[in-house]
């Protein structure tokens, strides 16, 4: 069964490009524009990792990541988020609240493909 | 289909999110205080930046960093958003489309002005943005193949954030031959062990040619949070390494072991473990339900089981659930609504498909009418029916709301407040009203013209409204609402009004009227739409060449609208602006003169009465008609279009209004209402002025619809001359 992906982000444009290569990669992707949309997805279907933006409208990413490490479905499923700071503060709030790993970007499609094999198998 | 290139989607989201921008600078120039607009401005720069630089446009991207630095400060509370910086950021947002649209063509020495009025204004911040992390220091130097000692511990929480230690240990093996021991003294026993924690060591002895950092990246993630020691070390001798070889063998076999164990321990355990334990790569449906959940003690706590079932099971909320709290309700325009984005081209086509039913359905009417047979009368009524709705929901699909457009003159205003040293206040009203795209895409220039002249002429100086006993600040209102099946827009200020005397002096010097001639305020207005009339003394940089309102009025009627002014001396002009609701289909009064049958829209239509021949007789030579009391002149149509027949012998008149004059077009027949889906005329016949367009009717001929605004115009100049003479 293919591997499913929760693409969190803002951006239509960044989302397409994760859609476009992670689905080229094998993975099924689910897509959405902020955190509450992409809290209420995870809650509907079952997810094998979560890809996140963190500045984001509504709820942001760090939200996201907290809520969804509080359900015990998603306890230890990876979750990665995209970044543009070279601020390590940001990561640092990401990881505290359960991120697995970040993507740094701007970032190249084989990139984000190696990323994702790495976390997810 | 929406585009799928995402450098596609990149350009068409960049377009919005500069315009969101825009709106929020403008918004929060207004209440620099507004957290909320702060966000979201600097979202917008984020989203630009990150996209920009993932895309390829990487000096929008470089640009738009410095941006989003001054930004970031504002957000932090240590710059306050001044109406200067608020400009500054406003010049930059041009430069940023600039470089969208046209890097080529972008000026690099504005850009870096720019940046430097930028830094001026937030201090030496924005001038060393944050550099990324120096390159790892000590690395020793590649030379071939290494043997390195990797000791190292997860942190304990690892594998609750979704970190798998197999897959750690499966990167190192990609970097070469590897032996792997895990050691387990560190594991307690079972009645106190907690499935979700990792308690194992590993020893891994790694032959490689990548240096260190590449060992390293394969952490990457815990690498601050862990234990983690890489050493290198001597090449072992051939003997050990084949020993190391079978050792790998054997501690791989360990590893699943010990990690078959612990999954064993977890099942056996008191508590049964969720997919945290058994690692994310077997997080299935079955084991994330909720009767596996609830291990006791460390990280945040466990829900309530029954609760997540539910959570679980319900359908899932549509997008959007969550309101956006506050005021950011009110700019909904700004969220993603639970839209599908469709080319304009596509709705083009899908009107013209309806164009073409709707002539097929009048033919068909037509068929339908000579024929005794029910059975076809009724279906013909219900694809009339049919087809009449589907026009209404495509017409309602291309309505958009004119607050769009509005929303694009804030800057404007903003703009001209500040070249002309003017304090204006734009109010907005209606911005719900929805209209035609293309007639929205087309009002764009006339009401920039409209408002740079209600600015540039209408408005006065603060001295000058001081002295006028007015408020300091000026007020432009742009208002829309919807009047039958058109739409009234207006243009209003609270300026100094038109200056009569001034306008009438230049009509006579110019001769369209005679001087000393008794003329309404709303004809002598009418000759500011003459083309190439000025009365401004100096020509200013945005009016008074004298270019501009003729071109307004140019537009509108090419519209199918027409343009009214009224003026208040010291108190103000309002222009308004009737316009249908759309182009593409109208209703039209059918008529007939001679053979010919021609279109009249209805939405011009007064009333129709009949022209008996004795009244004929009786104002030939005047062509007056007594509407109850007031004198119409008519246009006897049969002349105008040089008819051959002979003319029925109860004419019929339609009189037409457009804006407050109105005129009778004398006509042979009145056939009936008619759905006139409008065809352009060639541009052949483009200066053909007092037809509009055409229109193909039930039996497949062609009938011309009448462009009322220049028939009424013409009807009232023919009638003038003839009450001159009398």
């Amino acid at each position: 069964m293919k591997k499913r992906i929760l693409a969190v982000d803002d951006s239509a444009s960044i989302r397409q490009m994760v859609k476009l290569t992670l689905s080229g990669a094998g993975y099924d992707i689910v897509e959405a524009g902020d955190g509450a949309e992409g809290l209420s997805k995870a809650r509907a279907t079952p997810l094998d990792m979560v890809v996140t933006d963190l500045n984001m409208p509504v709820m942001n990413g760090l939200g996201l990541i907290r809520e969804l490490r509080k359900l015990p479905a998603y306890r230890g499923v990876p979750i990665l988020f995209l970044t543009t700071e070279s601020d390590a503060e940001m990561k640092r709030q990401a990881k505290a609240a359960g991120a697995t790993g970040w993507i740094t970007k701007p970032f190249q499609q084989d990139q984000l493909v190696a990323i994702v094999r790495k976390v997810l198998g | 289909m929406p585009p799928t290139d995402p450098e596609q989607v990149f350009l068409q989201e960049a377009q919005e999110l500069l315009e969101q921008l825009e709106h929020t600078l403008l918004d929060l120039e207004r209440g620099p205080g507004d957290g909320e607009l702060i966000d979201t401005a600097f979202r917008a720069l984020h989203t630009i930046k990150g996209s920009g630089a993932m895309f390829g446009f990487d000096a929008v991207a470089a640009f738009t960093h410095h941006v989003e630095t001054a930004f970031d400060l504002v957000r932090k509370g240590q710059v306050v958003p001044t109406g200067e910086l608020i400009a500054v950021a406003l010049a930059a947002k041009d430069q940023m489309r600039v470089l969208i649209d046209d890097p080529a063509s972008a000026n690099q020495t504005v850009g870096e002005a720019i940046l430097g009025d930028l830094a001026r204004l937030i201090g030496a911040a924005a001038r060393h943005p944050p550099g990324e992390a120096a390159p790892n220091a000590g690395d020793p130097p590649e030379t071939g193949e290494a043997h390195w000692r990797i000791r190292f511990r997860l942190p304990a929480d690892a594998m609750s954030t979704g970190t798998n230690p197999l897959l750690l240990l499966d990167d190192l093996r990609t970097l070469g031959p590897a032996s792997v021991n895990a050691l387990t003294d560190g594991v307690p026993p079972l009645e106190v062990i907690d499935p979700a924690l990792s308690y194992l060591r590993w020893d891994v002895t790694l032959r490689t040619t990548q240096p260190r950092s590449a060992i390293e990246q394969v952490f990457l993630f815990v690498i601050d949070d862990m234990e983690l020691d890489i050493a290198p070390i001597a090449a072992p001798s051939p003997g050990l390494a084949a020993a190391g070889l079978t050792q790998a063998g054997l501690t791989q076999a360990g590893l699943t072991q010990a990690g078959l164990t612990q999954a064993r321990l977890t099942q056996a355990g008191p508590t049964q473990a969720g997919p945290t334990q058994a690692g994310p790569t077997q997080a299935g449906p079955t084991q994330a339900g909720p009767t596996q959940a609830g291990p006791p003690t460390p990280g945040p706590p466990a829900p309530d089981p029954a609760v997540t079932a539910t959570t679980a099971a319900a359908p899932p909320p549509p997008p959007q659930a969550v309101p956006p709290p506050g005021r950011a309700a009110e700019r909904h325009e700004f969220q993603a609504a639970d839209t599908i984005r469709v080319p304009a081209e596509r709705l083009d086509e899908l009107m013209d498909r309806v164009g073409q039913l709707v002539i097929a359905q009048s033919r068909l009417k037509e068929i339908a009418a000579a024929s005794n047979d029910a059975a076809m009368k009724s279906v013909t009524e219900d694809i009339e029916r049919l087809s009449l709705e589907l026009r209404d929901t495509t017409m309602g699909v291309r309505m958009l709301p004119i607050g769009q457009l509005f929303g694009r003159f804030r800057r404007l205003i903003h703009d001209l407040a500040r070249d002309h040293g003017k304090h204006i206040e734009l109010v907005t009203v209606g911005e719900e009203t929805e209209l035609d795209k293309t007639v929205i895409e087309r009002l764009n220039d006339p009401l920039i013209h409209l408002i740079r002249n209600a600015v540039d002429h209408g408005l006065e100086d603060p001295a000058g409204r001081a002295a006028a006993g007015k408020p300091l600040t000026g007020r432009v209102t742009l208002s829309a609402r919807h009047v039958g099946s058109g739409v009234l827009i207006s243009i209003a200020d609270d300026g100094r009004g038109l200056d009569r005397a001034r306008i009438r002096a230049r009509a006579e010097e110019t001769g369209l009227f005679a001087p000393g001639a008794r003329i309404s305020d709303s004809e002598l207005f009418q000759v500011i739409f003459q083309p190439g009339f000025s009365t401004a003394r100096e020509v200013t940089s945005l009016s008074g060449r004298g270019v501009g309102m003729d071109v307004v009025r140019r537009a509108i009627e090419g519209l199918r609208g027409n343009v009214d002014i009224a003026s208040t001396a010291g108190a103000g002009s309002e222009i308004t602006l009737r316009l249908p609701l759309t182009l593409a289909i109208i209703d039209g009064l059918l008529v007939r003169v001679g053979r010919g049958r021609y279109v009249i829209p209805l939405s011009a239509v007064e009333e129709c009465v009949e022209l008996s021949m004795e009244e004929d007789a009786r104002s030939r030579g005047r062509n007056f008609l007594n509407i109850r009391g007031d004198l119409v002149p008519f246009l006897r149509l049969r002349e105008m279009f040089n008819a051959a027949t002979p003319a029925d012998r109860y004419q019929k008149v339609v009189i037409v209004s457009a804006g407050e004059l109105r005129v009778g077009l004398v006509v042979d027949q009145v056939i009936g209402d008619h759905q006139t889906v409008i065809k352009s005329l060639s541009k052949l016949h483009e200066d053909v002025e007092i037809f509009s367009g055409a229109t193909i009717l039930g039996d497949g001929t062609v009938a011309l619809i009448l462009d009322i605004a220049h028939l009424v115009e013409y009807g009232q100049r023919t009638g003038e001359r003839l009450l001159a003479a009398s």
